[in-house]
């Protein structure tokens, strides 16, 4: 089972602010190991976010995002209280969905 | 087509970019050190010692080792439990242990007495590998407890006094093929390696910086390092040999930077480059 995320939604006016950090390796498969190895590739490649299930985010990564990757992103016209879904899924087929409230 | 408009594209950016420096140079030239105030500034929303700070707790509160039992009943210094404000008085004596403790060598006594791990094989452990990688993640979150407090090493017993006095001798020892001491870096004001500023820790450093930033998040290699994780890469900078974790001159080290950084606000877990 994958880490959480951290998620933190804060309103100001009409807009607001998510920020996320997600848990993984994000293995770039160009990498060797001490044995001289390849490391296979291991990333995120589908990122989506929800707000009170209605989708309002999804974006394709690739092996070019950092380890423990952080995204942020603006939703127009969620209130306090709303919740805000993000899940991700990586080339292995794992995934992970957490969920924050807006504040 | 395609090129054509990239091209236009390029042009755009380039116009963008030249209008930028002209502005810039009527005022104050920006220094690189600035330059890397700012992306840490950046960079600060999205901390992912975070990460390391959820699963510090977890590792706190989970009963864990061959005795099953969570690390709740841990003194740090303030008393059994007490968590919040034990970053910033550390390294300090333990009655119970008869040593000056660091608070990676305070948890591996706590992971051996409460819980029945080895303390010994942790230490031997390589960094971020098996219990070693739940030191770091506890060091993290036991730091941000005490994030925003002021360093505040006790000086009272005559161990911590000694650890002390030893601290500074192994500072301005010089040694190893390049005839190195930490103070040949760390001895002066404006020093640095590359880009990075480099403390003066022979005095305090000011709020946020030397002993009251680490642990940290490294950007550069996706790690948490404790203090002793910085530590064991200044040994390696200076080409001496590794000491061993949680060993009486690591311990010592911290007591002299942490004593000189007296009144300076924590801010660790942060982040580098």
């Amino acid at each position: 089972m994958p880490d959480p995320m951290r998620i933190r939604a804060q309103a100001a006016g009409d807009k607001t602010t998510v920020r996320v950090l997600m848990s993984h390796e994000m293995e770039t498969g160009l990498r060797k190991d001490a044995a001289g190895k390849t490391i296979p590739a291991w990333f995120i490649q589908e990122v989506t976010a929800q707000l009170n299930g209605k989708p309002v985010l999804s974006a394709e990564w690739g092996p070019s995002v950092s380890k423990n990757p952080f995204l942020q992103f603006i939703v127009k016209g969620a209130k306090a209280g709303d919740k805000i879904a993000v899940t991700w899924r990586d080339n292995r087929g794992e995934t992970r969905t957490d969920e924050a409230t807006v504040s | 087509m395609r090129s054509t408009r990239m091209m236009a594209a390029i042009a755009a950016a380039t116009a963008a970019f030249t209008a930028v420096p002209l502005l810039a140079q009527t005022q104050q030239p920006k220094s690189a050190a600035d330059g890397i105030a700012e992306y840490r500034k950046m960079l600060e929303d999205g901390n992912p010692a975070e990460l390391f700070e959820a699963k510090g707790e977890d590792l706190w509160k989970t009963p864990r080792g061959p005795k099953n039992v969570s690390l709740e009943a841990c003194d740090l210094g303030l008393g059994p439990g007490v968590v919040k404000g034990a970053w910033v008085q550390l390294p300090r004596w333990f009655p119970d242990t008869r040593k000056v403790q660091d608070l990676e060598s305070r948890l591996l006594s706590c992971m051996q007495t409460l819980q029945g791990f080895d303390a010994a094989e942790i230490a031997a452990t390589p960094f971020d590998k098996g219990e070693q990688a739940s030191v770091t993640a506890l060091a993290a979150w036991i730091s941000s407890m005490s994030r925003g407090m002021k360093m505040a090493l006790p000086q009272k017993h005559p161990e911590e006094k000694r650890a002390y006095e030893l601290g500074k001798r192994a500072f301005f020892y010089r040694g190893g093929p390049m005839d190195f001491a930490c103070a040949s870096c760390h001895g002066e004001d404006g020093k640095r390696i590359r880009l990075q500023d480099l403390p003066n820790l022979t005095k305090n450093p000011g709020d946020g910086v030397g002993f009251a930033a680490w642990p940290a998040y490294r950007v550069s290699s996706g790690e948490l390092w404790s203090m002793q994780r910085r530590l064991n890469d200044c040994f390696r900078q200076q080409r001496f040999p590794y000491p061993g974790f949680a060993s009486d001159v690591t311990v010592a080290l911290g007591v002299y930077m942490g004593v000189n950084a007296k009144g300076a606000e924590s801010i660790a877990p942060a982040i580098k480059r």
